[in-house]
C-alpha cells in the first residue's frame, strides 16, 4: 500500500478532485457501454418474444 | 444541343457488343468531361453562390474581430484558407445528385467502363470550374484582410493545390450522401476531418511566405496530398457512387 | 491451427452461430473484464508509487492512456471489419462495425477528457492544443461522422456499405492527419511536457498500466458482444433459428 491513511488516499497530495473525478466519469461511461446495451438486448428480446406469440395466437 | 447528345450517346451507350464502334477511354474520358462542363456552365448559380459565400465568410472577420492592420493581417492566412475551405466544401454538395435524380449516374455506372475514371472527369471540371475562379478571387481578398504582398503568390499556388485534393476528398462524401435528400451538414460532418492536413500545409505555406522563409517545402507536401488524392479517392468515389445507387 | 481459424471465419459468417458462440464468449470476457479492471484499478490507485514530477495526477494515466488506446484501435477494428463486409459480403462484420463505432467513441470521449483533467495539475490549463489532444479531437468527429452516417442512410445494406467505406477512408487518412497535425504543433509550440511519455518505468508502475489496457479490451469485447447480438436478433428476426430460440414457454 503506498498511502499511510485513507484520507491520504482520497486526497492523493493535493491532486485527489482531478484523480477522482476522472476515475468516476470513466468508471460512469463503462457502466453505461454495459448496462445500456444489457438492456437493449433484454428489451429486444422481450419485443420479439410477445411478437412470436402474437403471431402465434393469430394463426390457431 | 445535339452535339451533347451525339457526344453522351458514344459516351455512355456500349450496348451492342461490336468492337468495332467502342471508343477508347481516353475519349470516354474526353466526352465525360465535355459534357459535365456544359452541364455545369448551365448552372451558373451553383458556379457562383461559392465565390459569394467565400467573400462573405471573409468580410464577417474584419466586423466580428477587428478592423485594424495589426490583427487581420496575422490572422489572414487562417481566414482566407478557412472560407475557402468551407466554399469548397458548399460547393461540392450537388456534384452528384441532379445526376442521380435524372439517371445519368445509373448509366456512369453500368456503361461497361471504368467508374473511377469517369467519376474523376467530374471532379476535374468541377474543380475547373469553381476553385480556379476562387484562387482568383482569393488576392483581392487577401488584400482587403492586409495579406502581406509577398504572401499573395504563395496564396493562390497553395489555393491551387490545396482544392485539387479538396474537391477530390470531399467528393468522397458527397458521393456517400448523394443518396440523401439534403445533406448539408452531415456531409460536412463527415469531410472536414479529412480538411485538416490541407488547412495545415495551407496556412503554413503563407505563413512561411510572410515570415520571409521559403514556401517550397509546404508547397511540395500539398502538391504530394494533391497527388495521393488523385490516385486513390477516385476509387472510393466510384465505390460510394456504386452503394449510392444501390440504395435508390 | 489455421484450417480451425478458417472455419471459425465461415461460421462467424452465419448469424445463428455468431449468437450461438458469443452466448459461450460472454461470460469469459465479462469474468476477465472485471478481473482485469479491479486488479488494475487497486494497483494503480491505491500501490503504484507517486511519479516524482508530477505527483499523484500521474494516476490518471491508468485511464487516459488505455483509452486513448483503444480508441485508435477501434477505429483500425471498424475498418478492418468493413473490408471484411465489402470484400466478403459478411454481414456479421458489418453488425460487427455497428456494435465497435459507440464504444469506440466513448473510449475517444474518455481519453479526451481525462486528458484535460490531467492538464490541469500538469499543464495549468483544461486546454492545451497538444498535438495529442489534438489528434484525439478529430479522431472523435470521426467517429460521430461514421456514427451519424449510419443514422441518416437506409436501407440497412447500404449504410453498412457507406459506412465500411467511410472507415476505410479514415484508416487511410488518420496517419496522414496525425502527422501533419505533428507537424503543425511542433511548428507553432517546440516540445513542452509530454503526457505519457516516461523513460523506464518500474514494474509497479507499468503492470497495473498493462492490467487496465487488458481490462479495457475485455469490456470492450463484452459491450460489443452485447451490442451485437442484440442487432443480430433485430435483423434475424424473421428467420426461423429467432423463432425457435424466443419460443413463449
Amino acid at each position: 500500500m503506498y498511502f499511510d491513511s485513507l484520507s491520504d488516499f482520497i486526497n492523493m497530495g493535493g491532486h485527489g478532485l482531478y484523480v477522482w473525478s476522472s476515475y468516476a466519469l470513466t468508471l460512469a461511461l463503462m457502466a453505461a457501454s454495459i448496462l445500456l446495451p444489457w438492456l437493449n438486448l433484454k428489451r429486444t428480446r422481450k419485443q420479439l418474444r410477445r411478437q412470436f406469440a402474437r403471431e402465434a395466437a393469430n394463426a390457431e | 444541343m445535339n452535339l451533347v447528345k451525339k457526344t453522351n450517346a458514344a459516351a455512355f451507350c456500349r450496348l451492342t457488343p461490336k468492337k468495332v464502334n467502342s471508343p477508347s477511354l481516353m475519349a470516354v474520358f474526353i466526352a465525360a468531361c465535355r459534357r459535365e462542363w456544359q452541364l455545369q456552365v448551365r448552372r451558373k448559380g451553383d458556379l457562383i453562390n461559392p465565390l459569394v459565400f467565400f467573400a462573405l465568410v471573409v468580410v464577417l472577420f474584419p466586423l466580428g474581430v477587428s478592423p485594424t492592420a495589426e490583427i487581420l493581417a496575422p490572422v489572414a492566412p487562417g481566414v482566407l484558407w478557412v472560407a475557402a475551405l468551407l466554399a469548397v466544401l458548399m460547393s461540392l454538395d450537388a456534384l452528384f445528385r441532379p445526376d442521380l435524380q435524372d439517371g445519368s449516374l445509373e448509366q456512369l455506372l453500368v456503361c461497361g467502363y471504368p467508374a473511377a475514371p469517369l467519376s474523376l472527369a467530374k471532379v476535374l471540371v468541377h474543380w475547373l470550374l469553381s476553385c480556379v475562379p476562387l484562387v482568383l478571387l482569393a488576392p483581392l481578398l487577401g488584400v482587403m484582410l492586409y495579406l502581406p504582398f509577398q504572401a499573395q503568390g504563395v496564396l493562390m499556388l497553395s489555393l491551387l493545390l490545396g482544392s485539387l485534393t479538396l474537391s477530390l476528398v470531399g467528393a468522397i462524401g458527397a458521393a456517400l450522401t448523394t443518396g440523401l435528400g439534403k445533406s448539408g451538414v452531415l456531409m460536412t460532418l463527415l469531410v472536414l476531418p479529412f480538411y485538416m492536413p490541407v488547412l495545415i500545409f495551407g496556412t503554413g505555406a503563407m505563413q512561411a511566405a510572410i515570415g520571409g522563409h521559403t514556401a517550397l517545402a509546404h508547397l511540395a507536401l500539398l502538391g504530394a496530398l494533391a497527388l495521393v488524392a488523385l490516385v486513390l479517392s477516385p476509387w472510393a468515389i466510384a465505390a460510394a457512387l456504386r452503394i449510392a445507387v444501390s440504395g435508390e | 491451427m489455421w484450417n480451425w481459424l478458417k472455419t471459425l471465419y465461415h461460421r462467424l459468417g452465419s448469424p445463428k452461430w455468431f449468437y450461438q458462440i458469443t452466448g459461450k464468449w460472454l461470460p469469459w470476457f465479462v469474468a476477465a473484464s472485471l478481473v482485469l479492471l479491479t486488479t488494475g484499478l487497486v494497483m494503480g490507485l491505491a500501490y503504484a508509487p507517486m511519479d516524482y514530477q508530477q505527483g499523484n495526477s500521474f494516476r490518471i494515466m491508468y485511464i487516459h492512456v488505455p483509452a486513448a488506446f483503444l480508441a485508435q484501435s477501434v477505429y483500425m477494428m471498424m475498418a478492418a471489419a468493413g473490408v471484411v463486409m465489402l470484400v466478403w459480403k459478411i454481414k456479421m462484420a458489418d453488425v460487427v462495425a455497428q456494435a465497435l463505432a459507440p464504444v469506440g467513441a466513448a473510449m475517444t470521449f474518455i481519453s479526451l477528457v481525462t486528458g484535460a483533467i490531467w492538464g490541469m495539475p500538469t499543464w495549468g490549463t483544461w486546454w492545451m492544443w497538444d498535438a495529442r489532444l489534438t489528434s484525439m479531437l478529430i479522431l472523435f468527429f470521426l467517429y460521430l461522422g461514421v456514427i451519424a452516417l449510419r443514422e441518416a442512410l437506409s436501407p440497412q445494406e447500404v449504410a453498412a456499405k457507406a459506412c465500411a467505406l467511410l472507415a476505410i477512408v479514415g484508416v487511410i487518412n488518420i496517419p496522414i492527419i496525425k502527422y501533419s497535425v505533428d507537424w503543425w504543433y511542433t511548428l507553432h509550440q517546440p516540445a513542452s511536457i509530454k503526457l505519457t511519455e516516461k523513460p523506464a518505468m518500474p514494474a509497479s508502475m507499468y503492470l497495473p498500466l498493462l492490467f487496465m489496457v487488458l481490462g479495457f479490451y475485455a469490456l470492450l469485447g463484452w459491450s460489443v458482444l452485447l451490442r451485437a447480438r442484440a442487432e443480430v436478433l433485430r435483423r434475424e428476426a424473421k428467420s426461423g433459428w429467432v423463432r425457435e430460440l424466443l419460443k413463449d414457454k
